[in-house]
């Protein structure tokens, strides 16, 4: 199962590294990874998603609340929640593509942000399933240039992550 | 400042050796009476004996080296403490600050290069953090799980000539670091419970008993209780080896009627222990009726291999002395006669198989069994003695026959296995008691690792006593060979090739010691100790054919086990 796990943690030299180190150490993987500092300055919030069942979801949580560097940590997959991903697209747009692809990025409700004679920058937010299904529906033949954020994610309600 | 936050932080004595970054360092150490500095002969030896230094005393043992390859040296001794969870310290010279990142000579990553091997790191980033980094360096290491800590420091910030206020923090407060302490009280309820109505128990209890100053309360407890009680390799001392309830160690090399009753168990009470691959074999067929109670300090630990029924996470002497408290106040009793049917179950397996009750290998040759080895240093250090050992069929035996009574006694790596760990452990341990009797069992082929080191103990007037059972092969390696690989020696001889270890101890100002034939042996044992004050290297021919055994059948139950090169369970 695809989890969502968000880590506040010391805004240190190192502390990323010691993160990323002990999922290729114990052979966890990552499916994305974002990280940025907080309000406070000496915090950085860190989201991760990974896939695994249960217990290897347990372990991960565990040996990442033993790095001295973690604050805190939640597995926002367990309750309610709202996540983000921001993609930037590059496509070529070029005679009756144009409109086409105009279209696709207004049902999407995503933004073109640059614009050439010959093609688009197109930005566009939502959930990871979104995104890819904005690409599907763009296509690969007119896909020159893609980026994506890796997903932010924040617990719906009156649950807090902070110190 | 470092050396003053040193000696403000109680420390004793450091292991290492000196060099271009650590230069400002040691002649601070030069010009100040309280930190004894030890030189070794290589920076390996210098984190191991720092770590015996640990493990004899439960301090934290500290290492000084140098950047580049004084660093990557300690990488396996930091490595080994990591594994066995021993508290360290290790500071690193590194190169000027701005040097960092310009491949500079003796440069190397020591924070990066350690990452996966430590409990913490730091990097000095300005020499007026020192002191504090120093205080949170030493609490971490210590509490919680233990564990090693490195502290890189680049050669400018420990510059002479740059002074700042210095002052000593009583205290550390770390936001994101709190170590559990004491277990829910709820669940050791709930295990004390279980405990009282199992029908086969087995105590199996770990390193984190010695680690932890477990091992009163654990006697006591298994006293009051009537329960059987089984070591792991860390965990041996724990609990009294030479008492009845005593079923020796368990798991690959473990006895018999441990890694039997350990299978038939319907309560297993596992406490400072990991469930480790050398102690379960194949985890989905180990102790299939077992409720499982697991005390650690780690969260991490438990639940990780096997799953626990009741986990509490808390540290062994606060668990263990709530949980006594439970049993010696409550009512409830062991059910007498389920425990006696249990004991003499556990008998009648000692009886057929045990180590204990009588000789399970064939000492009627010409030849002297390690075994036998074993034995004698046992009979004749009264089994007080500090032992520690290498890596091999020698450190099984030990840990099979020299029955530790007493806990930080037995100093071996257990979790990495390190060859070379030996010799420098018992320097760490001799320092640790200057008045000890300390014994280094090893082989031929693990004494060679860090054999560089019969120089310090000149140095250091260390008077240990190596017990080398040279049997002229890679013994554990040739019984795989063996065993598995249909005896195919692949690269586990010597062919001729050994030094004479007894002009090889006396040209560092040693005796040397050779024993070849069975009746002198003992004679020879009570020459080599009645010499307190000398290193002895004691170069024994034993047997080269000899495996170890019990040794559990590969992928299966804690039950299946051979007993003998034809035997079977």
């Amino acid at each position: 199962m695809r989890r969502i796990i968000s880590v506040l943690m010391e805004n240190a030299p190192g502390s990323l590294s010691r993160v990323v180190g002990l999922f290729s150490q114990r052979g966890y993987n990552i499916e994305s990874l974002t990280v940025a500092p907080t309000e406070d300055e000496t915090l950085s919030r860190l989201t991760l998603t990974t896939v695994g069942d249960d217990h290897k979801i347990e372990q991960i949580t565990k040996h990442l609340n033993k790095l001295i560097d973690v604050v805190k940590l939640v597995d926002l997959t367990e309750g309610a929640h709202i996540e983000r991903e921001v993609m930037l697209i590059k496509v070529k747009a070029a005679g009756a593509q144009r409109a086409e692809i105009k279209r696709c990025v207004d049902i999407f409700r995503g933004q073109i942000v640059d614009v050439t004679a010959s093609l688009y920058i197109i930005q566009i937010t939502g959930t990871s399933d979104k995104l890819d299904a904005f690409l599907q529906s763009v296509g690969d033949a007119s896909i020159l240039e893609v980026v994506r954020s890796g997903v932010s994610g924040i617990a719906r309600g009156e649950k807090v992550l902070s110190l | 400042m470092l050396i003053r936050s040193l000696r403000d932080e109680g420390v004793k004595y450091l292991f290492g050796y000196p060099g271009g970054a650590a230069l400002h360092i040691y002649d601070a150490i030069f010009r100040q009476q309280d930190v004894q500095h030890i030189l070794v002969r290589h920076e390996q030896a210098a984190t191991h004996a720092a770590d015996a230094y640990s493990r004899a005393t439960g301090e934290v043992g500290t290492v000084l080296v140098t950047s580049g390859p004084g660093a990557t040296n300690a990488i396996t001794g930091i490595a080994t403490a990591y594994m066995d969870s021993i508290p360290m310290v290790v500071i690193s010279g590194q190169v000027m600050s701005h040097l960092i990142g310009e491949d500079a000579f003796q440069e190397t990553d020591m924070v990066g290069i350690s990452r996966p091997i430590v409990k913490h790191s730091f990097m000095i980033k300005h020499p007026s953090e020192i002191p504090e980094v120093v205080k949170k360096a030493y609490y971490i290491a210590r509490s919680g799980r233990p564990g090693p800590v490195v502290i890189d420091v680049p050669k400018d910030l420990t510059s002479p000539f740059e002074t700042f206020p210095y002052e000593y923090p009583e205290k550390v407060k770390i936001r994101s670091y709190t170590p559990a302490t004491r277990g829910h009280a709820g669940q050791i309820k709930k295990a004390a419970q279980l405990l009282l109505e199992a029908r086969r128990p087995v105590i199996y209890a770990g390193g984190g008993v010695v680690q932890g100053n477990g091992s009163e309360l654990l006697t006591n407890l298994a006293k009051k209780l009537n329960y059987p009680v089984t070591n792991t390799l860390m965990g041996l001392g724990a609990y009294p080896g030479t008492d009845p309830q005593f079923l020796g160690m368990l798991g690959m090399h473990g006895t018999y009627e441990a890694n039997m009753a350990m299978h038939h168990a319907d309560v297993i009470f596992a406490v400072g222990a990991r469930f480790d691959d050398r102690v379960t074999n194949a985890v989905k067929q180990f102790c299939p009726n077992a409720k499982i109670i697991h005390v650690d300090v780690d969260p991490a630990s438990i639940s990780k291999t096997v799953t626990a029924d009741i986990p509490i996470v808390g540290s062994v002497e606060s668990v263990l002395s709530e949980m006594l408290a439970l049993i010696l106040e409550g009512e409830e009793k062991p059910e007498e006669g389920a425990i006696a049917s249990w004991w003499t179950q556990i008998n009648e397996w000692r009886e057929r198989h045990g180590l204990y009750t009588a000789p399970r290998y064939d000492n009627s040759g010409e030849k002297i069994m390690p075994q036998d080895v074993i034995k004698t240093l046992h009979e004749v250090t009264g089994g007080d003695a500090y032992v520690t050992s290498d890596v091999g069929q020698h450190q099984m035996f030990t840990a099979q026959y020299y029955l530790f009574d007493k806990p930080r006694r037995w100093i071996n790596s257990g979790g990495l296995g390190t060859m070379g760990f030996g010799l420098p452990a018992a320097m760490g341990a001799q320092m640790a008691d200057r008045d000890a009797v300390v014994a280094c069992v090893t082989g031929e082929g693990s004494i060679q690792m860090c054999i560089q080191e019969l120089s310090t103990c000149t140095q250091y007037h260390l008077p240990i006593k190596i017990i080398c059972l040279n049997n002229q092969a890679l013994g554990m390696v040739r019984q795989w060979q063996d065993m598995q690989y249909s005896s195919r020696y692949s690269e586990s001889l010597y062919e001729d090739s050994l030094p004479d270890f007894v002009k090889l101890a006396e040209s560092y100002g040693h005796v040397g010691i050779r024993v070849t034939k069975k009746e002198e042996l003992k004679a020879k044992m009570e020459e080599c100790f009645a010499m307190k004050d000398r290193v002895v290297f004691m170069d024994i021919s034993v047997d080269t054919s000899e495996h170890v055994y019990p040794m559990q059948v590969a992928g299966a139950a804690m039950r299946d086990m051979w007993l003998s090169k034809t035997e079977r369970t």
